[in-house]
């Protein structure tokens, strides 16, 4: 098992009182698998990926596990996790395009992470070459400043200076929403292409859009207010989803071909449910078709066939 | 018939540095129709003008040469009252619900604008009478909506309340660019059977995305445009069918599906990260960038300020020539 | 229709304010939560320590001139030092300092209450123009702002100072106004150019609305903190701008100020001859108007903009 998260739970704190956008949240990722982690916004999705590497000050740990490499990981512990992070969990945070800093040169980024990580330039600088090569950029992006860049150009800067350090496990926070389809495309065969070469081990790709984790992950995790509703390889997500949830997600998403006069699509009645209070039991049901009695109780993440989990009374029935 | 919009080789340049020149072009002679109670997708990827074009239209912004007629009239010349008149007919809805609405007043305030300088004379009880019917067109109750800040609704409900907006008036072309694309996916398609709603209704609506799924989807016809440029254009089904351009091809081999993995694309015009038809276009010009690149590639990426003619290549199907 | 349209105007160039504690950019009162701002206000330091010590003062000027024992028009010994019946003894004249003290701060606040009057009006007035209509009119307004900078405020004085029997508070207030405008012009262009981009505007543009009342209704609104803190410090800067002018022998002619009465001191050698309490106390009391003023500014720039406050 590369990753093992176990009843991780995170909760931050706000005037109304602690709000949990990640909530007994139990999986693995398994070496050189890439997972996508699907959710809508108010999902926890965000929250969970990063805080496999980073807990801001208002966010605090209220219970869980994480493991990588068979070696537990202190994400409680903001000090303790610096030797991890960029070495062994790399992210690159949602808005990464506007967040490498304008006043410096690419050169100078890359070189002012490999100093504080005490790795000399010179060690790396072949094997940057290649990588640069590898992410179809030309050498001369090393000597440009990041506003000379157009949005996909400085996507593939931020994914290649991620994982310069080679880490295990790469977190990916939506970062082909703002992109273009063909720069998506780019970005997308890019991230497995780094997969295949071994560059990083394992990746959890963080996003709403399930056409392109369709494309990228081998398998998908779905999250809904907090907690997880269904995990299963891609194929199976997509062909044969059990949750109410995805299969009302699947059904809201127009495909090329599709067209109004031939099939309407309809979205899922409702919103979801405020983190600050949520409901009992399980927290789809006010939008869920198929609730019955039982929905009052949460339902148990389980497993219901190999390799696909389930958290829905109707689907383990 | 005449069309209700026309647009006849429209074209926006930027001047970029102030010494030395260097014109960045944001559209370059576009020009196609709208007729009434039609939904045209305009497609582009980012710094293709699609949102210059919609701005223009909503004279928001002013064209650098060429025309838009509405009803088979200059708009350019509006201002003032007759301005006014025009956006009687003419609205726009923008991609992003949230800073439409003025964070300090309530949400409401944006029918008060309307009210202000279209229904003065009309009776409060009348007021919210309309109102009300504008609301439930939208499928919003107005319980759930009105009196409240923008921030106490979600991106749907504003986007909706900005299409009831809308309907107050006498609307007969809505610009909505990239309405949705800030929403989340389960509420998307309940606001786009919303536009189609209004379409069967009358609404011609200019359907501005990027998202080729949506734009056939719920479009009767398709203008492709691709750095200022108009490359495709047609009936929705005929384009998306018999795609003529390399870059429309390009455009539909790289739309991620659900169904279906990412295909090689046809022989000629390989879909390679770094450059060719499918590039991303480069960064907005900004002075310091223009001053030290180098020009040969500046000109080949802002393309001729003439574009190739389109040539049709189908039934109501036009194309361009390839540009290098 | 023009061929080439200009750019969308240059990045503003940065207002240099007069002093330092400017607030840095806009940020709209957002109702979140009635009673929001109270909150963070009544827990905010600096601006409780700088609204008290400012309290302090205004309150010294109110009722000062009738508590006081004496009138700034008596006579009494001169040079006498602080004692019971003269809390900060009497001047080179014989004339109570105490007395002029607690006048003078009158006339501080009333001039720097109308610079920052004049200034904020001509300097918005000419903001938000440049800023919403931008083109041809801001690159004239842009020049005009440039000629005021350009013009040596004292000469100026001095110059118009000549022509005058008698200068007033008015006549400071006013000048004091009309020369310290350029920043907050500067200044409020540059915010209103941001909010101007807004799509809140181009909405209210397509319902009709006419250019001034979007600045006054949509605009105007979602910088008020970042105009309120630009009246105060324009209200500080004037208080010492009129101070440093009456220091001078600029300054009005028919009353007592603070700046006058250190005017005063220095030119009857009141260092020389070790009489303190005539300079000490007013250059003090300025001292601490102005910076209690800057002080509560910053706590209150910290009021406004959540991103300010320490956690």
């Amino acid at each position: 098992m590369s990753v093992r998260v176990e009843h991780l739970s995170i909760a931050y704190r706000t005037r109304s009182g602690d709000v949990c956008p990640v909530d007994d949240v139990s999986f693995s990722v398994a070496d050189g698998e890439i997972m996508g982690l699907a959710g809508e916004s108010g999902s926890g999705k965000s929250t969970l990926g990063t805080s496999l590497i980073y807990l801001d000050a208002r966010m605090r740990c209220l219970g869980g596990m994480v493991e990588l490499d068979g070696q537990r990981l202190p994400i409680a512990d903001s000090r303790a996790m610096r030797p991890y992070r960029m070495t062994e969990v790399s992210l690159i945070p949602q808005y990464a395009m506007s967040a490498l800093n304008p006043t410096r040169k690419v050169r100078q980024l890359i070189a002012d992470l490999l100093r504080s990580h005490g790795v000399r330039d010179r060690e790396v600088m072949a094997e940057l070459k290649r990588r640069i090569a590898l992410v179809g950029l030309g050498q001369d992006v090393l000597d440009r400043y990041s506003f000379e860049l157009s949005g996909g150009m400085r996507q593939r800067v931020t994914l290649l200076i991620s994982t310069l350090l080679d880490p295990s496990l790469l977190i990916a926070d939506e970062v082909t929403s703002a992109l273009d389809v063909s720069t998506q495309r780019a970005v997308g065969e890019m991230m497995m292409e780094f997969r295949d070469r071994g560059i990083s081990k394992s990746m959890i790709v963080i996003t709403h859009d399930l056409s392109i984790l369709a494309q990228v992950a081998d398998s998908i995790l779905v999250m809904y207010a907090g907690r997880l509703a269904e995990r299963a390889s891609t194929g199976t997500i997509i062909e044969a989803p059990l949750h109410p949830y995805t299969q009302l997600l699947l059904a809201s998403l127009p495909e090329v071909g599709v067209r109004y006069d031939q099939t309407t699509l309809t979205g899922i009645p409702g919103r979801p449910p405020s983190l600050a209070n949520p409901p009992e039991g399980c927290r789809f049901r006010a939008r869920c078709p198929f609730a019955f009695d039982r929905c009052a109780t949460t339902p148990p993440f389980e497993e219901v066939a190999p390799g696909h989990f389930v958290a829905c009374w109707k689907a383990a029935a | 018939m005449t069309s209700l919009l026309r647009i006849d080789r429209l074209s926006k340049l930027y001047g970029t540095s102030r010494l030395g020149g260097g014109l960045v072009p944001a559209l370059r002679q576009v020009s196609f129709d709208i007729d009434g109670g039609e939904v045209v997708t305009l497609i582009g990827e980012s710094g293709s003008g699609k949102t210059t074009l919609g701005r223009i239209i909503l004279r928001l912004t002013s064209a650098s040469s060429g025309q838009v007629s509405f009803d088979g009239q200059d708009i350019s010349a509006y201002s003032g009252p007759r301005l006014r008149e025009y956006y009687r007919h003419v609205q726009g809805v923008f991609q992003d619900p949230f800073s439409s609405y003025n964070p300090i007043y309530r949400a409401d305030r944006v029918f008060e604008l309307v009210r202000a300088s279209y229904f003065g004379q009309l009776p409060r009880p009348r007021w919210q009478d309309k109102i009300e019917a504008a609301l439930h067109a939208v499928a919003l109750n107005p319980g759930d909506v009105l009196g409240r800040y923008p921030h106490q609704l979600s991106g749907g409900q504003q986007q909706r309340l900005l299409i009831a907006r809308a309907l107050l008036l006498d609307v007969k072309l809505l610009i909505a660019d990239e309405i949705i694309s800030m929403l989340d996916a389960s509420t998307r398609v309940d606001i786009l059977n919303l536009l189609i709603s209004l379409k069967r209704s009358g609404l011609a609506i200019l359907f501005i995305t990027h998202d080729l799924s949506l734009g056939h989807y719920v479009s009767d016809r398709t203008v492709i445009l691709r750095r200022g440029a108009v490359v495709e254009m047609g009936d929705t089904v005929e384009v998306f069918g018999h795609p003529r351009h390399p870059y429309t091809r390009n455009l539909l081999t790289a739309v991620p599906e659900l169904h279906k993995k990412w295909r090689r694309p046809d022989a000629g015009t390989a879909a390679d990260p770094g450059g060719g038809a499918a590039a991303d276009p480069p960064p907005a010009a900004s002075s310091v960038a223009r001053r030290r690149r180098w020009p040969a590639r500046t000109a080949q990426h802002d393309g001729a300020l003439e574009p190739p003619p389109l040539v049709p290549v189908g039934p109501g199907h036009l194309a361009a020539e390839s540009e290098p | 229709m023009s061929d080439v349209t200009a750019t969308a105007p240059d990045a503003p160039e940065p207002a240099v304010a007069p002093l330092p504690g400017a607030p840095a950019a806009a940020i709209p009162l957002v109702p979140r939560r009635r009673g929001d701002l109270v909150y963070y206000a009544l827990r905010n330091r600096k601006l409780v320590a700088g609204l008290s010590i400012e309290a302090l003062f205004v309150l010294a000027a109110l009722l000062g001139p009738a508590i006081s024992p004496h009138n700034t028009t008596d006579y009494f010994l001169a040079h006498l030092p602080p004692s019971a019946q003269h809390w900060l003894g009497t001047d080179y004249f014989g004339h109570d300092v105490f007395a002029q003290l607690v006048t003078g701060l009158r006339e501080s606040y009333l001039v720097g209450a109308l610079g920052a009057l004049c200034a904020a009006l001509v300097g918005m007035a000419l903001g938000f123009t440049a800023g919403y209509r931008g083109g041809m009119l801001d690159d004239v307004l842009q020049m005009i702002t440039n000629i005021m900078v350009m013009i040596p405020s004292l000469v100026l004085l001095i110059v118009i100072g000549a022509y005058l029997k008698t200068r007033g508070v008015l006549f400071e207030g006013v000048f004091i106004g009309l020369t310290t405008w350029p920043w907050v012009a500067r200044a409020v262009r540059a915010q209103t150019f941001t909010l101007r981009s807004r799509d809140f505007v181009d909405l209210a543009r397509l319902s009709g609305r006419r250019a001034w009342s979007i600045v006054v209704r949509d605009i105007a609104p979602n910088m008020a903190s970042y105009l309120f803190l630009v009246v105060v410090l324009l209200f500080g800067s004037s208080m010492l701008l009129a101070a440093s002018y009456d220091f001078l022998g600029l300054g009005p002619t028919n009353t007592i100020s603070l700046g006058t009465m250190m005017n005063q001191s220095t030119l009857w050698s009141a260092l020389q001859l070790h009489v303190w309490w005539w300079f000490v106390p007013p250059g003090l009391v300025l001292t601490g108007m102005v910076a209690a003023l800057l002080v509560a500014n910053v706590g209150l720039d910290e009021v406004f903009n959540p991103k300010l406050r320490e956690q």
